[in-house]
């Protein structure tokens, strides 16, 4: 089977994720990376035609002259990369600003099909587009595309099909402004005459590229002896174009040039109907939700909303997947004689992977909440909200979309932050991400709201501690750029995309790809981790104890036995390989008020956080019996914890270090291990240090 | 006169951009170049960000970068 190699191409908001779902999604195969903010390129395949569709989205980008790291991957894969076509997504709504990016493309010489996407946007706002006549100006085939009605997706692979196997490129017909036109011919003209030619490129297309000072041309170029003839030609044509456009930059010519041939298109394919006196719905609903005094109160409460409805609402499925998981481990307990094998199913497995699954419902509360703010557009109004504010803490208002997404998971998050150019404001993103709580961590929090505060106040408390831990990370990143990034800020200019009602298919995929990966590491990585917790509890063996109490437990009286039985599990876990590794780090955080038993679940959340929740589950499981009808471990918490420590454990969970995965990603993104090391200097005396203050007020 | 000192409501036509050349290539990518219309759509508090509307492309920007253009109001 033949494979074609697309790549996709398009400015930010055009809805390219949702095309190639709509493209792969009628063949029902592989689906790949859904997040709002694609970063890093994707690629899927799926069947066509008796043809191997082989997709690349590349991240969203204005331009692929820019600086910034997005524009850079874009620009490299195009430009170094085997593909067979390019289709260029593009906005039918914004067709002028699109086809800039569009005239950048047409630049690399490759095979290309023009997708106007919402097609059905456009149609409703009264825009008429003339396609065929795009096609004839451009030169490349264009496509009215609907990902969301799926209207065209069909034609657009035919014709991404005929384009592959076509060898021929239709002459575009791209006029540019008339002094420029004037210049071209001339040089042109003088080429013609001379009878010079050069690879596959056209007389008109060196004209171009000298004007534009291609530096690539101008080195091949070099050593030709009709140089020396050209030379005062272009030097006379730049002069005139210099005067035209009162500027001796060329970039900057080329930019106005290109904005007129957009312009240009637009007006000759392009007719809108709209009553121009009525304002549009997003300038209707930017009155409200970016107004001067309402703005940021209608954020905060939207972020409280999202919190208490994560309480409110999670903790619904939440007592039905506890009492489940109750009843499964009695269940498989009942079911097997061997006593080795019953603990470390029942005790180590259900137990460990069972206090993490229970938090699913909160995690996909938490993820429809930030799906909800990437997809309608909301994002981009509360960095513009917030920018001013931020700024005052030497932070960008971009910053604003990694640290958000930091609240659903750290990894996307560093990635994120790619959006930012300046590498100052990058790292010092990078060093704040991890005070956004993620979602990993919001089951201990869960957990230990609602152990010590009744179910009214959990969602109010969870709100603070996600406030508080990012107000931290503001001043932090206060305290960072004054003593360690000193220097220029970055300009904040940023496209404030129309709203959209968001797409469920979209949300869909990105809660359910997020919730799958929450389980998926629940039956893999946790459920691993959560044996090795229980086989470092349990063992060594030790015989001499337990004779001992044997014996103790043969001499006294009925009442005596159950006391005695709880002794003998405290000793032997007390004196377990992972009671020694508690004990051994103890004194470092008993000035916090944490006994080995957190020690040691701190310990373990190095790896994953919600391996935290899992091993204080192990660890607490021992002991009284289970009430079916309450949260377990919240009770063995409160019995055994006091309410002081109990907020000094939260406190430093907030802050301490993020789990293996994402300091792997951290250390990628910062470029190298060592600012892993800081990091870890960083998280880990601020979170002791806040801890300790915290501790100490309550006790 | 200077974009940042326009207000909300009122109309310009850009003259000069004095940005750097990095910038002026991001602008250029909103459709903010030499002789573009645009309108101010609004301003967050103390005018510290403002949000402006070109081609139909609405667009946020720092004080600090609305200085560096020049416009003439309609």
């Amino acid at each position: 089977m033949d494979t074609i190699k697309i790549v996709l191409a398009g400015q930010p908001n055009v809805g390219k994720s949702m095309l190639i779902n709509a493209m792969s999604g009628s063949n029902g195969l592989k689906v790949g990376n859904f997040s709002g903010v694609t970063v890093e390129k994707t690629e899927l395949c799926f069947e066509h035609h008796c043809h191997l569709f082989e997709m690349v989205d590349l991240p969203g980008t204005y331009s692929i002259r820019g600086f910034s790291q997005e524009e850079k991957v874009a620009h490299n894969y195009l430009l170094n990369e085997e593909y067979d076509v390019i289709i260029n997504v593009l906005d039918s709504t914004h067709l002028k600003r699109n086809l800039l990016l569009t005239l950048e493309l047409l630049k690399l010489n490759k095979k290309m099909v023009l997708a106007l996407n919402m097609a059905d946007e456009a149609k409703k706002e009264g825009i008429e587009i003339d396609v065929k006549q795009i096609a004839k100006i451009i030169g490349v085939p264009v496509v009215l595309v609907s990902a969301n009605t799926k209207e065209g997706v069909e034609e657009l692979l035919e014709k991404v099909h005929e384009v592959a196997d076509s060898h021929e490129r239709i002459k575009s017909n791209i006029l540019y402004g008339d002094t420029m036109e004037e210049e071209v011919l001339e040089i042109e003209t003088f080429l013609i005459q001379k009878g010079f030619s050069l690879r596959d490129l056209s007389n008109r297309e060196i004209a171009l590229r000298l004007l534009f000072e291609d530096k690539d041309l101008y080195k091949e170029l070099h050593d030709e002896p009709i140089m020396m003839e050209l030379q005062p030609l272009v030097f006379k044509a730049l002069q005139h174009l210099y005067t035209h456009h009162d500027t001796k930059n060329v970039q900057e010519i080329k930019a106005n040039e290109y904005h007129a041939i957009a312009r240009g298109i637009h007006l000759e394919t392009v007719r809108c109907q709209r009553n121009k006196g009525k304002k549009s719905l997003t300038k209707r609903i930017d009155e409200v939700l970016i107004n001067k005094y309402l703005g940021i109160p209608i954020f905060l409460f939207l972020m409280w909303g999202l919190f208490q409805l994560t309480f409110t609402l999670g903790a619904i499925p939440m007592d039905w997947i506890d009492g489940a998981i109750g009843a499964f481990g009695d269940w498989v307990g009942s079911n097997i004689s061997n006593d080795f094998i019953r603990n470390v199913i029942v005790d180590g497995i259900i137990a460990g992977v069972g206090a993490v699954l229970l938090f699913l419902p909160n995690i996909i509360i938490l993820y429809i909440g930030i799906a909800l703010l990437e997809t309608t557009g909301y994002m981009s109004r509360v960095a513009f909200l917030l920018d001013g504010f931020f700024h005052k803490f030497g932070l960008h208002g971009k910053s604003f979309i990694p640290l958000v997404t930091g609240f659903g998971c750290s990894v996307p998050a560093y990635m994120a932050a790619r959006t930012l150019k300046s590498e100052k404001d990058r790292l010092i993103t990078l060093f704040i991400i991890g005070f956004m709580s993620c979602g990993a961590r919001l089951p201990i929090y869960v957990l230990f709201t609602g152990a010590f505060f009744g179910a009214e106040q959990a969602g109010n408390i969870l709100f603070i501690i996600y406030i508080s831990g990012a107000m931290l990370g503001l001043v932090m990143a206060k305290i960072l750029r004054v003593v360690v990034f000193k220097g220029e800020d970055e300009p904040f200019v940023m496209e404030m995309p129309k709203y959209r009602f968001p797409s469920f298919t979209l949300i869909w995929h990105t809660v359910y790809n997020n919730a799958k990966s929450y389980v998926k590491k629940a039956g893999t990585f946790i459920l691993a981790a959560s044996v090795l917790v229980w086989v470092l509890a349990t063992y060594p063996n030790q015989p001499l104890l337990e004779q001992e109490y044997q014996t103790k437990i043969e001499q006294s009286s009925k009442e005596d036995v159950k006391v005695l039985e709880n002794e003998l599990k405290m000793k032997k876990l007390e004196q377990s390989y992972l009671g020694q590794i508690g004990k051994a780090s103890e004194p470092f955080f008993a000035p916090l008020g944490f006994d080995w038993k957190m020690t040691v679940a701190l310990e373990t959340g190095l790896a994953a956080k919600e391996v935290v929740v899992s091993t204080l589950g192990v660890l607490y499981s021992i002991g009284d019996e289970v009430d079916e009808n309450s949260n377990a471990l919240a009770r063995e918490l409160k019995k055994n914890i006091s309410f002081a420590s109990a907020m000094a454990f939260i406190v430093f969970v907030m802050i301490y270090l993020p789990c293996l995965a994402a300091s792997m990603v951290f250390a990628k993104e910062a470029g190298g291990y060592k600012y892993l090391v800081y990091l870890f200097v960083f998280t880990t005396v601020t979170a002791w240090v806040f801890s300790f203050i915290t501790y100490r007020i309550l006790v | 006169m200077k974009l940042s000192e326009l207000h909300k409501g009122d109309r310009a036509m850009i003259k000069k951009i004095e940005s750097s050349e990095d910038l002026k290539v991001r602008l250029a990518s909103f459709g903010v170049v030499r002789g573009s219309e645009l309108s101010v759509e609004a301003c967050s508090m103390g005018k510290q960000t403002m949000e402006i509307m070109v081609d139909d492309t609405l667009i946020g920007l720092r004080a600090e970068e609305a200085k560096e253009i020049e416009v003439e109001k309609l």
